[in-house]
Order: structure tokens, then sequence, then C-alpha cells
């Protein structure tokens, strides 16, 4: 469940990784903007017309998801294209920085106060199979296994997906053979960026509210979760996301009982962490990645 | 902003004559002697207080340099050790055990136990690399943040969220730090008690790390972040050179952790979050990766620039007569761009050392006559890649 989100986003976090070798430390804001836009649309919406929840609810995504695609593109544009010959470390302060600046972009827009999703979303619990579920929850994993499936399509079966996976595998002779690496790049970028915004809907739905510094631990669970995979490896990711998820909430309920009472579920965290620690101990490339040769 | 000091027995790489390096020399330590009197008159007490600040964040962001900027390890979880000698002094020096122990013994302790952390967080991670040792490194960061926020029960060591409140001040042979001194007709405040202490200290560690950076094991650390494999074929012990790394940064942060207890008298958990990591980071990269005075620009810019940038609601007002938006909003937006500004013009930090700026002017070159202008940031620039 928290899973698929963790999921969706890591995703993002991993094509840019697996092209750029870089960390897009700013995926997490686009993320929270992409909430914020959605809601401000749906607030918009809803107040006046008689329309049917789920059409305010799609017209809420329809409008995030090309807004955080932009900004995607533009994040690009501005703070990484120029600096893709720099070391990455120059990169990944740059991408900081246009994280602080999205973040307080959104704060000046949107205030300082958590902001609360509209209840549109089907809330009554279910049982199913002795479980409880509700129709967000669904509707959550539902959209998740789609947007996985067509994107791997996207990777694995288009012309442009073949262009994204020669381009991670060496820019220089992927331009040769005749294909646009600034543009694949841009399209990488806007395409997480998609992904990102459906994500900041679901997290904005599922917990009802959303807040102009959610972006932040979100990004680091999702890129905690890539890395946990195998990073630049989009299988991984998803792997990893729906891992972290897991490990999360079974970390929370049992880990009073495993230490027998020591330890309580605000541990929950740390016990995330040290499972992402051991895992990559024993396996150094994540759970599915590759065992690349060492770089030179 | 105080004159950048010059540390002895550095060469000269300007190769100026003897008498005017002991010009510069002179003139530096007036400037750094004299930065807390001119700072209080021009700009104000609070200044001062900066001023110590500066120090102290230098401290620590040579100390990040060792494992960052030397041995090219990235470490996103490096105010863990900041915590850790914080939370060292805190409770030893408060009456929250009863303990009071004194500043002199505190001090090497929490280097050595800042130390020891390094090691426990360097030894899991040897055989990683790149992302997968930064992901690592901020998970532990985050780890020691988590229990310092949750050690309050059963048993309270850390008194939980709300931290360690009256922490005794620094006394030096029996002179309390906090408060103010006569000397002759010279009155001394405690802002500048901690100024000239953190400055002794601050010079102590840019002594240390410029002869560390020379030394045979300086050395073997620039080979492991130019490439580890062939440091290892050319018979460097890797893994306790990197162990090493860890453990002299980990002991800089704790002795930054220490004094910064002493001299905020309060610590919580807050203080030591990711975003305090990447900050320190940044005054690391910023300044210029593995090159001290670099460094220390990098620290004092990134202190003084958020403080610099309160003045945007004055400057507002000036400017339109009224305030269109709140200046604490806008302060880190500001601060955010500035990052990616100097980012992009500078990308090998604001003061790089002479031979990595050769690298990039030559990397430059390279990558303008590539076929699609653009290269990997992979191989080619092996001197950067953590």
């Amino acid at each position: 469940m928290l899973g698929s989100i963790y999921a969706l986003v890591a995703l993002g976090y991993t094509m840019v990784y697996g092209i750029l070798g870089l960390i897009n430390f700013a995926h997490g804001e686009v993320v929270m903007i992409g909430a914020m836009i959605a809601i401000s649309v749906i607030v918009a919406i809803g107040t006046g017309s008689g329309l049917p929840a789920p059409a305010v609810m799609i017209a809420g995504i329809a409008v995030a998801i090309p807004a955080c695609m932009l900004l995607g593109a533009l994040l690009e544009r501005i703070a990484y294209r120029p600096l893709r010959d720099a070391p990455r470390l120059t990169a990944l302060i740059s991408a900081i920085g246009m994280s602080i600046v999205l973040q307080n972009v959104a704060m000046i827009v949107w205030g300082r106060q958590y902001i609360s999703f509209p209840p549109l979303l089907p809330n009554e619990p279910h049982a199913v199979l002795g479980a409880t579920v509700t129709g967000t929850q669904v509707l959550i994993v539902a959209l998740t296994v789609v947007l996985m499936g067509a994107l791997l399509l996207l990777v694995h079966r288009t012309r442009l997906g073949r262009a994204m996976r020669a381009t991670s595998q060496s820019p220089a002779l992927a331009g040769l053979m005749g294909v646009n690496v600034d543009r694949i790049i841009m399209f990488t970028f806007m395409i997480g960026s998609a992904l990102a915004a459906v994500a900041g809907v679901m997290i904005a739905g599922y917990y009802g509210q959303a807040h102009y510094h959610m972006g932040f631990m979100l990004g680091l669970k999702a890129f905690t979760a890539a890395v946990l995979g195998g990073i630049g490896n989009i299988s991984g990711a998803m792997l990893g996301g729906l891992a972290l998820g897991v490990i999360e909430s079974l970390g929370a309920g049992y880990i009073g009982a495993l230490t027998g009472g020591f330890l309580g579920s605000h541990y929950q965290d740390v016990f995330a962490f040290a499972v992402l620690i051991v895992v990559l101990v024993f396996r150094p490339s994540g759970l599915l990645g590759e065992r690349v040769a060492e770089r030179a | 902003m105080p004159r950048l000091p010059i540390p002895a027995g550095m060469s000269d790489a300007a190769g100026r004559s003897p008498l005017a390096q002991g010009a510069l020399l002179a003139l530096a330590t007036a400037a750094l002697l004299l930065a807390p009197f001119l700072v209080d008159a021009l700009l104000g007490r609070a200044w001062v207080r900066v001023l110590d600040l500066v120090m102290l964040y230098t401290m620590l962001a040579l100390g990040l340099n060792i494992v960052v900027g030397f041995a090219g390890l990235l470490d996103l979880g490096y105010i863990a050790f900041f915590a850790v000698g914080a939370y060292l002094y805190a409770l030893c020096a408060s009456p929250h055990f009863g303990l009071h122990l004194p500043f002199w013994l505190l001090l090497p302790a929490a280097a050595l136990v800042a130390g020891l952390f390094g090691m426990l967080l360097g030894a899991p991670t040897l055989k990683l690399r790149g992302d997968y040792l930064a992901i690592v490194t901020l998970g532990f960061g985050e780890i020691i943040r988590i229990f310092l926020n949750n050690m309050n029960a059963p048993f309270n060591l850390t008194n939980g969220p709300q931290g360690i409140t009256m922490i005794r001040p620094i006394e030096v042979a029996g002179v309390s730090m906090a408060k103010a001194h006569a000397i002759g007709p010279l009155s001394i405040p405690s802002l500048y008690n901690y100024y000239y202490l953190f400055l002794v200290l601050t010079l102590l560690v840019v002594f240390v790390s410029a002869r560390l950076q020379h030394s045979r094991v300086g050395r073997a650390w620039v080979a492991i972040r130019e490439d580890e494999s062939a440091a290892r074929a050319s018979g460097v012990n890797t893994r306790n050179l990197k162990l090493l790394a860890f453990a002299m940064g980990a002991s800089f942060g704790g002795i930054a952790g220490s004094l910064y207890a002493s001299f905020q008298g309060f610590v919580s958990p807050e203080s030591f979050g990711l975003m305090e990591s990447i900050m320190v980071l940044c005054m690391v990269v910023l300044g210029g990766m593995g090159h001290i005075r670099g460094v220390v620009l990098g620290a004092a810019l990134l202190v003084t620039l958020p403080e610099a940038l309160r003045y945007i609601g004055p400057l507002q007002r000036w400017l339109f007569g009224q305030v269109h938006i709140e200046p604490s909003d806008l302060r880190l937006l500001l601060f955010g761009v500035a990052l990616v500004v100097v980012m992009r013009w500078r990308p090998a930090g604001l003061w790089p050392s002479a031979i990595r700026h050769r690298e990039f002017a030559a990397a430059r070159a390279t990558a303008d006559n590539a076929v699609t202008g653009h290269r990997t940031g992979g191989s080619a620039d092996a001197g950067s890649a953590p």
C-alpha cells in the first residue's frame, strides 16, 4: 500500500539515475507540488459544480500530471543540463538547491499549514479474506500496477524506450547512432515527474492532507527503496518500494515484540534503515542490481 | 567575516617572498584577533555570535572534508558524529545526570567516542561504493537521530525530543567562558571568549588537516579517491585507510559537537537532522572539495548567508515601501537559488585547488571536442566520483 507509493516515486529516482548517474534530490518536491496542484484544482472545481466525485478527481490528476512534467523538464533544463559534464557532487548540490527552492516556493504559494484533501475517495472499510481494506487502498494498488505495466512496456517495447536504454548505457554512442540525447533525458525527467504527480495525489488522498514539507521524507524513503532494489534498475525500484513499504509496516507492528518491548513503534524508521544496511552489506549492489564492473 | 587563516607550514603557492609572506601572516593574525571587536562595532553583537558559529562550522566542514574531499567517500550522515560529540558533552556536564566533568577531559573524550562511531559506520560499509555508501551513511545518520529522539524510555538517557538543557559552559583553567572578563581597560564579553577558544581550535584543525593532506596518509587517501582498485594494487591498505578517514573525520565532528553543546547550553535531536548533514556537505562542495581554504570559505559563506538574508525585509521596505513577502519565507528560497547558481557557474566550487582547477579546464575542453558534447559522470571525472 504505502509500498506502491514508494515504488512509484522510486521509479523517478531510478530512471534519472540510470541515465545520468545523478540523484535527483528535488524529485520528492515534484511529488509534493503534484499533490498541491491536484488539491487546488479539486477544491476549485468541487465547490462550484455538481460533477461526480471521480470526474473531479480525474480533473485534478489531469492538471497535476502535465504541470509536473513541465516542472521536471524545467528542473532538467535549469539545474542539471548545464552541469552534465561537471562532477556528480556538483550536480547533487544543485539538486539540493532546487529542492530547497521548490519547497519554499510551495510554502509561499500554499502556506505553512496542512492542506486537507477533500473527501472524494471511498473510505468505508471492506473485509476481504480477513483483512480490512478501503476503496482508496484498492484504487492505489490497482493504479500502481497499471502504471508500472505501462512503464515496462514503454521502456522495453517502444522506440522511445529503446532510445532511453541506449542512452543509459552510453550517451555518447547513443548520440552517434542518431538518438537525440538531450531530448531523451528530458523525456526521462518528464515521465518520472508524471509518475511523481500520480504518487503525490495518491499519498495526499491516502493521508487526507498535504504539506509543503511532505516531499522530503517521502523522497528519502523512495530513494532508499530505489537503492534497496538496485539503483538504475526499473523492476528493482518496484521491488524495493514494495519491500520497503512492507518492512516498515511489519517493523512498526512487530518491533516491540521482537525486542521484548524495549523498542516501540517509533523505531519503525530505524528498522527500515537497518534492513537497508544489512541488505547492502550482503548485496552491495542492491537486490536486483547487476554486479557492475568497478568504475576505473 | 574573518580573514581566512593562512595555516603555518603550507607552502606559498603564489611564490611570494618570505617578507611578503610574513607581512601577510601578521596581517591575517591581526585581522583574526581583532575580528570580534570590528564585527561588534560595525554590525552589532548578534554578528559576533555568527562569527563563533562560522568557526564551529569550519571545524565541522573540515572534518567532512577529510572523508569526502580527501578520501572521496560520500557521507550523508556526517551530522551524527556532531550529535555524538554534543550529546556526550551534554550528558557529562549538565544536571541531567548531575555530572560535571571538566572540559579538558570531555573534549578528547568526544573526539575519541565520535571516532569510534566513525569506525562503527566505516566497518560495514567498506565494500560499498558511490551512492550505495551515501545511502547507508544517510541511514546511519537517521538511526542516530531517531535513537536520540526516543531514548527517554524505558531508561531516560537522552531526555527525548525535549533535549538536554542547562549544559555547563566551558571553563578553561578556572575561567568561565560564559562570563565577561576584564583585561585591563578591556572588557571581554562571553561571545568573544568563545570566539578566541574556537579560533584556537579551528586553527589547530586547519593545521592538522593541512599536515594530513601532505602526509603519506593524505596521499594514500587521494589515491583511493582517484581510483580505489589501482590504489589497492599499488599496495595501499585501503581498508585501514578508509576506516582511518571515517574515524578522523568523525573525531573532528565530535570535537565541534562538544563545543556546540557548551556554546548553546542546550541540545535536542532536532539540530541533527539530515538537512544539517546536507548543509555541511554543501559547505565542502561549494567551497571547493579537498581544498582547505576553499572549505573554510564555504563554511564562512554558508553560515553568514542565511543571516545576511535576514535583511531582505528592510530591503523590501526600502525598495517598495512595504514588505511583500515575509523575509523568513524568502530566506531559504534565496539560499537554494544561491546554491544552484554557484554550482552552475563554478562547478568546481568557489575556490578549488589549483590542480582541480586545471583538471576542470581540461575536462571542459575534451567535453567540447567530443562528438555529442556529452560525457557520463562515471569515468572521466574519477577525481570527484565518490
